[in-house]
């Protein structure tokens, strides 16, 4: 499995990880220069540069495998809604603060474990970039938790508001942690993580979270989202709309 | 010691170059004229988030996304660092906010004109950072030492953004006819503004001679500006743009001044609208933060 020609299953499974970046940091984005205090427009950019920062590095990496010739910027602003593997989750809208925090503690409880998994992977440059990205996750854990934290256990309107942020958010988690058929293959090829065991260590952090913000967890539902499979709710397609503006207007020009 | 003599003492420091701090002495005009300046340099930077931050979502390219996220946030930044500065000189941050939410507190106009192409990125960039370049640069020699340090970190930030600002400018100029337009239209629109942030003409400035006295300001208005049209005039040659012709509208200044610029209410009132979505966070951190100490007592 050169760098070059790599499996379609492996091409896919890296831009899941991409897709989840970009999808993510896009709509963090939308938030700067609106945060709830200064600190906060600071926090949420700095995450958000981490992970489009990630995203590049997973694109790029995804757009060799292909083989193709297609760069960053052909994957991200020239692929169609259905073309992207992004996690549900990470498509949906900021909503209040309390949202935007629930969001990023799910998808953050989910990456570090994932990470730290991937730090082994036989796909060297995948290794490569999840050993720089899990430093950047332990800190956007820290900075998602210790505001659920206060949140949860502030006043009773922040309770209340962010625990309907995190009843509304929970049913998007759970294809993060079940693995399907390229999930299996990848994971017994070395390459990719097994999510069983990431689901441990992702149920750890979340009950702590919770149980210090003296939040309840959900109860799970039956309905099934699988972004990573590219069939999405109604949000992305309005978000790539206003991503992909400029390169979709003015084909091949150079920027 | 009488005040004459502090008066005295105050200005022979000022005379030596010497550095004011927080704890010494100064004359409340001194005091009331740097809070007002540097707190509407604070301001300007946390409007100034706005225009730029319209074109994150829309960024060409990733690289140019990031390049743009980390310049929005150097500005939030730099709004931190000149807010903690003026908190030295005995306000707090939260009434300097009010004041910026309640209309009264002024911010650079510049801001209060919108961006609606991904040129303007460029030209905010090139133009307006190169305008804050000149009249910040004079202000790392200020005589009130938190300002003067606070700028000089500043300063190294800003002359960054006016390059990636002339790096779209470039690859725009080089592009397409209709990118070559876009940057042409931007150069059109930011212009004279850019000019206008240099304050009025000397003859109509208020506050220039007193803030030369106190070696706050070191140029005139008029001095700074000439220099930016010198420094800028070649750069716009070298991307074959044309410079405006004309002279400085200086009722437009006024207006714009006065809150009847083309988006004075839009940008007051995202500042109002996070600050107002922002108030349950607030409050529960606060709340949080006061249940933790309570805890902390109840465990001595």
């Amino acid at each position: 499995m050169s760098a070059a020609g790599g499996s379609s299953s492996h091409f896919a499974w890296v831009l899941r990880l991409a897709d989840t970046n970009l999808v993510l940091a896009q709509r963090l984005g939308e938030l700067i220069g609106h945060a709830p205090a200064l600190e906060e427009d600071l926090g949420l950019a700095n995450t958000a540069l981490d992970l489009l920062g990630q995203a590049r590095l997973l694109l790029t990496h995804a757009g060799q495998l292909e083989g193709k010739g297609r760069d960053e910027d052909a994957l991200a602003f020239l692929r169609e809604e259905s073309e992207f593997l992004n996690a549900t989750l990470v498509e949906q809208p900021n909503g209040d603060f309390g949202d935007t925090i629930v969001r990023q503690l799910l998808f953050d409880a989910w990456q570090v474990p994932l990470y730290e998994r991937l730090t082994l992977s036989r796909d060297p440059g995948l290794a490569a970039i999840a050993a720089k990205g899990v430093k950047e996750a332990r800190y956007h854990l820290r900075y998602s938790a210790g505001w659920v934290v206060r949140l949860g256990d502030g006043t009773a309107e922040s309770r209340e508001r962010v625990q309907g942020s995190l009843e509304r958010l929970w049913p998007f988690t759970a294809e993060l942690l079940q693995a399907d058929d390229i999930d299996r293959e990848m994971h017994a090829a070395g390459i990719g993580a097994d999510l069983a065991a990431v689901r441990g260590d992702w149920e750890r952090q979340v009950a702590a979270t919770l149980a210090e913000a003296t939040l309840e967890r959900p109860r799970d539902r039956p309905w099934r989202w699988y972004g990573k499979r590219g069939e999405h709710g109604e949000h992305l397609g309005r978000l790539l709309a206003q991503m992909q503006v400029l390169q979709r207007t003015h084909p091949g020009a150079s920027w | 010691m009488d005040t004459a003599a502090l008066e005295a003492r105050f200005a022979a420091r000022i005379d030596a170059d010497e550095r004011i701090e927080p704890k010494d002495w100064m004359p409340d005009a001194y005091r009331r004229a740097l809070i007002r300046q540097m707190s509407q340099h604070a301001h300007s930077e946390i409007v100034g988030m706005l225009p730029e931050g319209n074109w994150i979502t829309r960024a060409p390219t990733l690289k140019r996304k990031a390049i743009l996220m980390a310049k929005v946030q150097d500005e939030g930044g730099h709004g931190a660092y000149l807010y903690g500065a003026t908190e030295t000189l005995g306000v707090t941050r939260a009434a300097l906010i009010d004041e910026l939410l309640a209309g009264s507190a002024k911010y650079s106009s510049i801001f209060n004109y919108p961006t609606p192409t991904w040129a303007d990125v460029g030209a905010i960039g090139w133009l307006v950072d190169g305008a804050a370049i000149m009249n910040q640069i004079p202000l790392c020699r200020c005589s009130y030492g938190p300002y003067a340090r606070a700028m000089v970190r500043i300063c190294k930030e800003e002359s960054f953004h006016q390059r990636q600002g002339y790096d779209i400018m470039l690859s725009l100029a080089r592009g397409t006819l209709a990118q070559r337009r876009m940057a042409q239209g931007a150069l059109d629109r930011w212009w004279w503004p850019a000019l206008m942030m240099f304050g009025p003409p000397d003859a109509e400035s208020k506050h220039s001679a007193q803030s030369m006295r106190w070696k706050v300001k070191r140029f005139t208005n008029d001095e700074l500006r000439e220099r930016f049209i010198e420094f800028t005039v070649p750069q716009a040659e070298f991307l074959g743009l044309e410079i405006p012709r004309g002279t400085i509208d200086w009722s437009e200044f006024h207006e714009v001044l006065n809150g009847n610029g083309p988006c004075n209410r839009e940008r007051l009132t995202a500042r109002r609208h996070a600050h107002e979505q922002g108030r349950w966070v607030r409050e529960a951190a606060l709340a949080y933060a006061e249940k933790q100490r309570s805890r902390q007592r109840e465990a001595v």
